[in-house]
């Protein structure tokens, strides 16, 4: 049994609106891997549950009309994994839920879930903050969609306003078009462990595959929230693609990161292998989007 | 002290095969539902928080650890445990006898969970590499074999059912 006061489940999206209306404190539950652990450590004890998970119409990805990627809120880590448009289109967010928790848990766990924790070492979290990824949520209002930097407020806490809920996360063609990337966890072992250090890069490169159009990349756990190192992004664009250049930005990104000292790992190891992250994930990259270096 | 007042539901699921209802505590694991009211043990309370593997059932096709879900989430679904993979007169199938043969078992207590996932692995029709094996196997959790015979009994079963040879 579960130390729950009461459960509220939702049958459609305006009814989930309805009861985050009628029961403004109650805690929101997707696939629960997260939710129904603080529950039983006693740290969301008493609380009452409003269930999302019934709600089918946020489970899938498709292309909408003007081929921006649509992942409902409640697909799976396995079923994104899985899916043949994220495969085609940002095989890299794939690989990077593949690394959550273990298989049953990437069966249960959503990526509204993994988002809407607001929790930096979320595996999802770095490779949507360096494919700018939006933020569809639902509320009395109607739709409303929020970039995913400004959707994180600070740790353990986004931009979600009364009465809503997340229904989708948005990845635009101009943001996926011709870009390929590759996502690195550090962690002490390869299941079911959070991520000392989450890195995410992403490369578009010109036509004759020699020069860096657009590079992004964002780590978790190297601040309070997911971010972004825009100062190594700016740094090599433009710029022709070598070693040299790969060693220069992975150096570059700790201008922009602050990580911190805990018992999973100290602020200095932190920086160390946020560069050699940053080195490795970009020529992975470049190599899969076609370039030599 | 607020009273509190006890929420029930009534649930109906197909569960090995059979369709049944039962109306039960909204705070109920989907383990609790399974273990308390229809008996199914098999379906282990281990660590309850979702790490060790021991309740995993299957849901629809997909293994799921049962602790971390809600009974009434079970609405619809097909649900298999353990008991559900016995042929009509008790035969064992295909994986557990696997495990039988590659003696992956010692105290017992993980092993309905592995053979579920085991299950859900053999069920996908591919054939995975050792890594890949690890990797989808490591969802549990098992503090006496060491592993290297349930991985043995998997591999086994695997190449049974794709009628090749199992590789020395």
């Amino acid at each position: 049994m579960y130390d729950l006061k009461a459960l509220y489940q939702a049958k459609t999206v305006a009814d989930a609106v309805s009861l985050r209306l009628a029961h403004p404190e109650a805690h929101i539950i997707a696939g629960g891997s997260d939710v129904l652990v603080q529950m039983r450590e006693g740290r969301r004890a008493g609380v009452e549950l409003i269930s999302i998970y019934g709600l089918d119409e946020l489970r899938g990805v498709k292309l909408e009309e003007d081929d921006t990627i649509r992942i409902g809120s409640l697909t799976s880590f396995s079923h994104i994994t899985r899916d043949p448009i994220i495969q085609k289109y940002i095989n890299v967010l794939g690989e990077a839920v593949d690394q959550v928790g273990g298989p049953q848990i990437r069966n249960i766990g959503t990526i509204g879930g993994n988002t809407c924790n607001g929790v930096t070492s979320a595996d999802s979290a770095s490779t949507l903050h360096a494919w700018d990824a939006i933020v569809e949520l639902t509320g009395p209002n109607g739709v409303r969609r929020c970039p995913i930097h400004e959707f994180y407020i600070k740790a353990g806490k986004v931009d979600i306003r009364e009465g809503e809920i997340q229904t989708a996360i948005l990845i635009p063609k101009e943001s996926y078009e011709n870009t390929f990337g590759h996502y690195i966890k550090y962690a002490m072992r390869n299941a079911m462990d959070i991520a000392t250090l989450g890195t995410s890069v992403n490369v578009r490169l010109s036509a004759d595959k020699k020069t860096v159009e657009r590079v992004r990349i964002a780590f978790g756990v190297a601040g309070p929230v997911p971010l972004r190192a825009k100062t190594a992004e700016a740094l090599v664009t433009g710029k022709t693609v070598s070693m040299v250049l790969a060693e220069e930005f992975a150096r570059t990104v700790k201008e922009d990161i602050n990580p911190r000292d805990s018992w999973r790992a100290a602020k200095d190891f932190r920086m160390h292998i946020a560069v050699e992250s940053a080195k490795r994930a970009f020529v992975e990259s470049v190599k899969l989007a076609g370039g030599e270096l | 002290m607020e009273k509190h007042i006890t929420q029930y539901q009534t649930v109906r699921f197909t569960l090995n095969g059979r369709e049944v209802e039962r109306t039960v505590d909204v705070r109920a694991s989907l383990t609790d539902m399974l273990r308390n009211d229809y008996r199914m043990t098999s379906v282990k309370k281990g660590c309850e928080v979702g790490e060790c593997g021991a309740c995993t059932v299957i849901i629809d096709g997909e293994a799921f650890n049962s602790c971390i879900y809600l009974a009434v989430w079970a609405e619809g679904k097909h649900i298999t445990t353990l008991e559900g993979l016995l042929g009509p007169n008790g035969e064992l199938s295909d994986i557990q006898q696997a495990f039988v043969e590659e003696a992956a078992i010692q105290c017992g207590f993980c092993t309905p969970g592995f053979i579920l996932t085991a299950w859900e692995i053999l069920e996908s029709g591919k054939e995975y590499t050792d890594d890949e094996l690890r990797k989808l196997l490591s969802g549990h959790l098992c503090r006496c074999t060491g592993y290297e015979n349930i991985l043995r009994a998997v591999k086994k079963t695997m190449y049974r059912r794709l009628g090749k040879e199992l590789p020395q």
